[in-house]
């Protein structure tokens, strides 16, 4: 390629090519976002970003093995993108202004003498254009399934290949649903800027729902796991980028708890197991001690926003030597807040299952029973298995396994309905014959 | 940019009435920042009449093509940078909380 920067090689005779691979992964990574971010601001050409940066990332896989690794490979990855846009531009002779921005950005570039060993310096600037890429990919102007594809293509860079199966639609829908995405934004004039005063107030949960959802994508039964990494790294840029925000860092906070026991969920065998059977120690401690440093950086009186609510109920989990150490009243203070401001089923689910543990079955079921008024929570298996779990703590077992067989019945996955059984089978095998 | 917002009614208004900005005062703020460029009330709907050509043949027929509950109103004409100023004129409109608005942009068309 005639645009490419000669490779300057950080060790002379080079690394072992796994290494230089390896080096270009992460780089690649890292540097995804910023390069199409930086690129979209200047030339307002989403495809033409997105290309310049994949094209940019294969070389770097292709040269480095053989070559080595450039001193600064974020560096060298956007000098060539961004040499490869205006060489495109050029010829699609566009004016000169975008080409003289073009070329400016080479200047703001990270120095490499300044720099770290792996990345260059963040500046300001760029900084600020992720940031600004986020909010346009997460504009309330785009469907959520909108967001969430053009999320992880544009920002995490994740193939549309990828993305299509891990949300369960062919890959030319998920083609036309990113092409189609990209054109709203470009004809319908969303703006590639961050919100200031109180729109941000406004635009900021729809960003955070976006990132709930990849998630939670992520953490399923059935998903797909990078997802929840994808989640969490963008987490945590939006934590660096914009401080203070409580919501943030309680997003990001909530995310390390749960995420903190992947490795438990299952047991050998691949059945789920809740959260009182788990192995504790298989928890990842390193995780959790990192969301509780956040959650406690939340100033005081900003700990009662709604993701701030379910961080603070996962911190309960989290700390807890042991099931029975579990700090129920504080649960079921924090659901009765989160009722309050999102008076949904499922939350008054959980709800009535909390005020169970801190205040007795009866206290319980009681909620439940409110919280099946309207009849969204009918066939619902963890309702049914909730009223179960209740109902053998009153010291009915006889009722409970038939109520745990109930809610095997409605199971939507596998697992889910083994994990049901085995309760039923549990509360039945101890009752007086 | 140019978007033509249409103004609907819609089945479930805003009840609350508090505040609700009125539509003159409205127009006389946007028609000075120059973002509203034009805007019209429109008839009622039982004054409308859909014409078709289908092979050649006239077809006239009586009300809007499609029946449905919610109908255009009027329309506004604006001219704003992006979406989001867009977006920021059409929820000071009263008809915000009492219908609802959509903002679509014209076509640009490269010469």
């Amino acid at each position: 390629m005639a645009d490419a920067e000669p490779v300057e090689t950080a060790t002379p005779g080079g690394l072992a090519a796994a290494a230089a691979r390896q080096v270009a992964a992460v780089a690649a990574a890292e540097s995804y976002p910023r390069i199409v971010a930086a690129l979209i601001r200047v030339t307002g050409d989403w495809i033409l970003a997105e290309d310049c940066a994949q094209e940019a990332l294969l070389l770097a896989v292709q040269r480095w093995p053989a070559d080595g690794v450039p001193v600064n490979p974020a560096g060298w990855l956007m000098k060539v993108a961004r040499n490869r846009a205006i060489d495109l531009l050029r010829r699609a002779s566009v004016e000169r202004a975008k080409l003289r921005e073009l070329a400016v950005l080479a200047l703001a570039e990270p120095d490499p003498a300044a720099a770290g060993p792996a990345t260059g310096i963040v500046t300001e600037e760029v900084v600020d254009d992720r940031l600004r890429l986020v909010f346009t990919c997460c504009h309330p102007a785009l469907s959520l399934e909108a967001r969430v594809a053009l999320t992880l293509r544009t920002i995490c860079g994740v193939p549309t290949a990828d993305i299509a199966r891990a949300l369960l639609v062919t890959e030319s829908t998920m083609t036309r649903r990113l092409t189609r995405a990209k054109a709203k934004i470009e004809q319908a004039g969303i703006p590639y800027r961050v919100p200031r005063g109180p729109a941000l107030a406004e635009r900021l949960p729809g960003v955070l729902a976006v990132l709930y959802v990849l998630f939670t994508q992520g953490y399923n039964a059935d998903g797909e796991p990078a997802f929840a990494d994808e989640a969490i790294r963008l987490a945590r840029l939006l934590e660096r980028l914009m401080p203070g925000q409580a919501e943030v860092s309680a997003l990001l906070a909530l995310f390390l708890l749960q995420h903190s026991r992947r490795d438990a969920r299952r047991d050998s065998t691949g059945r789920l197991l809740t959260l009182d059977k788990q192995d504790r120690s298989r928890w990842d401690h390193a995780a959790i001690a990192d969301g509780i440093a956040i959650l406690a950086r939340i100033q005081p009186d900003l700990r009662d926003g709604p993701y701030a609510l379910q961080a603070r109920i996962a911190a309960c989990h989290a700390t807890a030597a042991s099931p029975a150490d579990t700090d129920w009243p504080e649960i079921a203070r924090c659901y009765d807040e989160l009722v309050r401001t999102q008076p949904t089923p499922v939350i008054e689910l959980n709800r009535a299952v909390a005020h169970g543990y801190a205040h007795g079955p009866a206290a319980g079921l009681a909620l439940l029973t409110r919280a099946r008024i309207g009849g969204a929570l009918d066939d619902y298996p963890h309702a049914i298995a909730a009223e179960a779990d209740l109902t053998a703590r009153t010291g009915d077992r006889g009722r409970a396994a038939e109520l745990f067989r109930q809610a095997a019945a409605v199971a939507r996955t596998e697992p889910e309905r083994r994990a049901l059984l085995d309760r039923a089978a549990e509360e039945g095998a101890e009752q007086p014959s | 940019m140019k978007y033509l917002m249409f103004v609907c009614t819609d089945l479930e208004p805003d009840t609350d009435k508090e505040n609700e900005p009125g539509i003159d005062e409205w127009v006389a703020e946007h028609d000075a920042s120059g973002r509203r460029l034009q805007g019209m009330v429109l008839a009622p709907k039982s004054t409308a009449t859909t014409v078709r050509v289908r092979n050649g043949q006239l077809l006239v027929s009586d009300g809007p093509f499609a029946e449905t509950k919610e109908v255009i109103v009027g329309f506004d004409l604006l001219e704003c940078a992006d979406l989001d100023e867009a977006i920021e004129v059409a929820r000071a409109h009263p008809m915000a909380r009492g219908g609802r608005l959509e903002i679509r942009p014209l076509a640009e068309f490269e010469q």
